[in-house]
């Protein structure tokens, strides 16, 4: 870590449930994720030193830009008149909103500072929701001809079936193992576990990719109360640290790249990450990673260094992604079943391990977990996120 | 005073198109998208059948059960959201075609799909009041579905007709209740060919939330369960919410099977609980007891209790009943379809 970086914590968590909340606004999520995590970091307004928002699509679906300043004002803010900024990235809006948010107290600007992602995705029809979606796709060379996330992620599983010889059992392994995870978790969409062969048995979409292995698009909405570390320590007794931070990027079409089954952003990401924390892949207890669909986990956890090129289908396939394996992913229950609500999801990402670490994610735990990672990717990763959160 | 139904008459178009056929017309898995609604096939009404024709046909039958003057009927209310005319009512028509007019009072009704059963509330009221002997009540559609739309494999016509009165009652309606609020679930505009919906939004908070409501808040009010019932008819957008909710309100199957049409003839909007509940007529017995609970978007449910009197004897054996109307199968492709339900641009030869 540069010695002119200052350490930061995270003292407040909030979150609220995933799914088609028809009867919550994109304000109200916020406000609500929002004011949990200052209640829980036990802080006033005035220790507020500015707030950061992840959110993708309010701008196309709900016809309001200016999330930032909206956010804040109804989490009772806009009198502090503090700095507020919405961050977006696609699918990474949440992670990267999280990123800038620990910086800008890591470089010493501000102290104290909360971070949201809040999303209202299912208000809209379906074809809305699809166009903003896709928005995230190179729209010239992509979304213009008729591409859809489900079409350019099943050309990068195909690609990985073919050189890495990765079966349809396999991904059916990580949809499964992610519903069997939110099982376990009140705040999930699909809180239901799941048989591979019933993945297997879904609706074609994009072939090799069925129904479920396709994330949804929820509502839902997540936040962070980060603070300097020394500081952390006064406010709170069990302070998570982010011990590492890296952000990669990629070309932003698919095609652009030497190979459909890699994502080299995570690699570029994760490299920063372990590197500013020293630390290294094996030491990892428990990792939320960006399964929007099953390739993508697969093709995540082989970009993070978790496993070789090839061999994450078939160690999710043996049960080492889960409880009593190498290292658990998704504890939460992920994109898949958790939900994906695009500018809360890297935060919710952030939620669930900062919980994992702090021995509070209940039947969920994984037991003695001191090291955490969270994934979060936009498009088809030309933008990725990776985070490294611990407890000493 | 008891009110009730006197009479009943029915009509379903004779013309059907298979789930398979419009599936495979739009690259889609019929057999899959037969199973996940459970709708086999739906009506096609003909060229020369509109909500007009399936309303005087319905009405026409329930008089002929009964032995009843026509000049005794005071009013007439036909619920349907297609009606033909966008100004210039239906129910006049009918009025004339079944020789009540014009000593009587009609309007047409539009609540989605559940205008037929507040027309069957606003007769219990006008009888009940005593303003009038005898009210029919209609609901029938000829519904629309957007080419390759979802709505398209369950939207369908047909209809039916009841007589309300104190007299002579086949089925008595003990209580009636209703439940409704600002619910954008699906909607046409004024002008618009087809209906617009919102997806996923119609089941949870609008069909469900409704339908499970009202019959809910039914039962309270005729303080009844549902064991009690003999048969209960929902309505049916497909062949699965019904069942669903049903399930919900502690329904069986067997319960629900008398009045569940949609499999075999779809979605027939503000006909659906109408013809389900004529298809349990056609069975009851003297003695039974009967829950309906209709609902449409915007949105509202109401729900009837009824009880199934001596006097259905007198009717029983008078055709056509439901089943052999849906029985009457001719199948046609999607091309005749198309043509049917004015789906082609027609342009003019050069």
């Amino acid at each position: 870590m540069s010695p002119k970086l200052r350490e930061v914590a995270i003292i407040g968590t909030g979150m609220t449930k995933f799914g088609e909340l028809w009867d919550k606004s994109l304000r109200e999520l916020g406000l609500a994720a929002g004011l949990q995590a200052i209640h829980e970091a036990n802080i006033g307004s005035e220790d507020i030193d500015a707030m950061y928002v992840g959110n993708m699509s309010a701008g196309v679906l709900l016809q309001q830009e200016h999330v930032g300043a909206l956010i804040a004002d109804y989490c009772g803010l806009a009198e502090r008149h503090i700095p507020t900024t919405r961050v977006e990235a696609a699918s990474a809006s949440g992670g990267l909103a999280f990123r800038h948010a620990y910086m800008s107290i890591a470089g010493g600007f501000y102290d104290t500072v909360v971070v949201g992602g809040a999303e209202k995705m299912t208000d809209s029809s379906e074809s809305q929701t699809g166009t903003s979606v896709i928005a995230g796709s190179d729209e010239e060379w992509e979304a213009f001809y008729g591409a859809t996330f489900a079409a350019l992620h099943a050309m990068c599983a195909r690609g990985h079936m073919d050189e890495h010889g990765t079966t349809r059992e396999q991904l059916s392994a990580v949809a499964a193992k992610n519903h069997n995870h939110a099982a376990n978790n009140p705040l999930a969409q699909f809180p239901f576990p799941m048989k591979p062969e019933a993945v297997t048995a879904s609706g074609l979409v994009a072939s090799p990719l069925r129904m479920m292995d396709c994330a949804p698009s929820s509502d839902g909405a997540a936040a962070l109360v980060l603070c300097e570390a020394e500081r952390a320590k006064e406010l709170c007794e069990n302070p998570v640290l982010i011990s590492g931070s890296g952000q990669g990027s990629d070309t932003i079409a698919l095609h652009d790249r030497p190979k459909l089954c890699h994502f080299p952003a995570i690699e570029h990401a994760a490299a920063a990450a372990f590197l500013q924390a020293g630390r290294k892949p094996a030491e990892v207890a428990v990792a939320e990673v960006h399964d929007n669909f099953t390739i993508s986990e697969i093709m995540a956890l082989e970009g993070l260094g978790f496993f070789p090129h090839g061999k994450a289908g078939p160690a999710t396939e043996s049960g080492e992604t889960t409880y009593g394996g190498k290292v658990v992913v998704n504890s939460s229950g992920g994109l898949k079943a958790r939900g994906h609500a695009p500018g809360a999801t890297g935060i919710a990402q952030a939620v669930e391990i900062t919980h994992q670490l702090q021995g509070r994610a209940d039947k969920r735990q994984v037991d003695g977990a001191t090291l955490g990672l969270c994934e979060n990717h936009g498009g088809t990763a030309a933008t990725a996120v990776v985070h490294l959160l611990e407890v000493r | 005073m008891d009110v009730g139904i006197v009479s009943y008459g029915a009509y379903v178009p004779r013309f059907k198109i298979t789930t398979q056929e419009i599936a495979s017309v739009w690259g889609a898995d019929g057999e899959a998208m037969a199973r996940g609604l459970n709708v086999a096939s739906k009506s096609v009404p003909g060229p020369d059948e509109d909500v007009i024709t399936i309303s005087v046909e319905s009405a026409r039958q329930a008089l002929n059960r009964v032995d009843i003057d026509a000049a005794d009927i005071g009013a007439i209310y036909t619920g349907s959201e297609s009606h033909p005319y966008a100004v210039k009512p239906t129910s006049t028509v009918v009025a004339e075609a079944i020789c009540a007019a014009p000593d009587l009072t009609a309007a047409d009704y539009e609540f989605a799909c559940k205008a037929g059963t507040a027309a069957i509330q606003t007769c219990m009221g006008l009888v009940g009041s005593g303003l009038i002997d005898y009210g029919v009540a209609i609901g029938a559609d000829t519904s629309q579905g957007a080419p390759g739309d979802a709505l398209e494999y369950s939207a369908s016509a047909g209809g039916a007709a009841f007589l309300i009165g104190a007299k002579r009652i086949i089925a008595t309606i003990n209580h009636t209740y209703s439940f409704t609020t600002d619910t954008p679930d699906f909607w046409r505009r004024e002008g618009q060919k087809y209906p617009r919906h919102g997806g996923r939004f119609t089941g949870k908070p609008a069909y469900f939330r409704h339908v499970q409501t009202c019959g809910a808040k039914t039962m309270e009010k005729a303080g009844t369960k549902a064991e009690d019932y003999d048969h209960v008819v929902f309505h049916q957008p497909n062949g699965k919410f019904p069942l669903r909710a049903g399930k919900v309100l502690g329904f069986s199957r067997e319960q629900i099977a008398a009045g569940l049409l949609t499999p075999r003839i779809g979605n027939t909007y503000s006909g659906a609980v109408p013809l389900g509940l004529s298809a349990i007529l056609d069975v009851a017995q003297p003695g039974q007891r009967i829950l309906a609970v209709a609902y449409g978007s915007g949105a509202g449910s109401d729900g009837f209790d009824l009880t199934v009197t001596d006097e259905i004897a007198n009717l029983r054996d008078v055709p056509p009943k439901v089943d052999q109307l849906i029985d009457r199968m001719e199948v046609v492709n999607y091309a005749t379809y198309a043509k049917y339900r004015g789906k082609f641009l027609l342009g003019v030869a050069e």
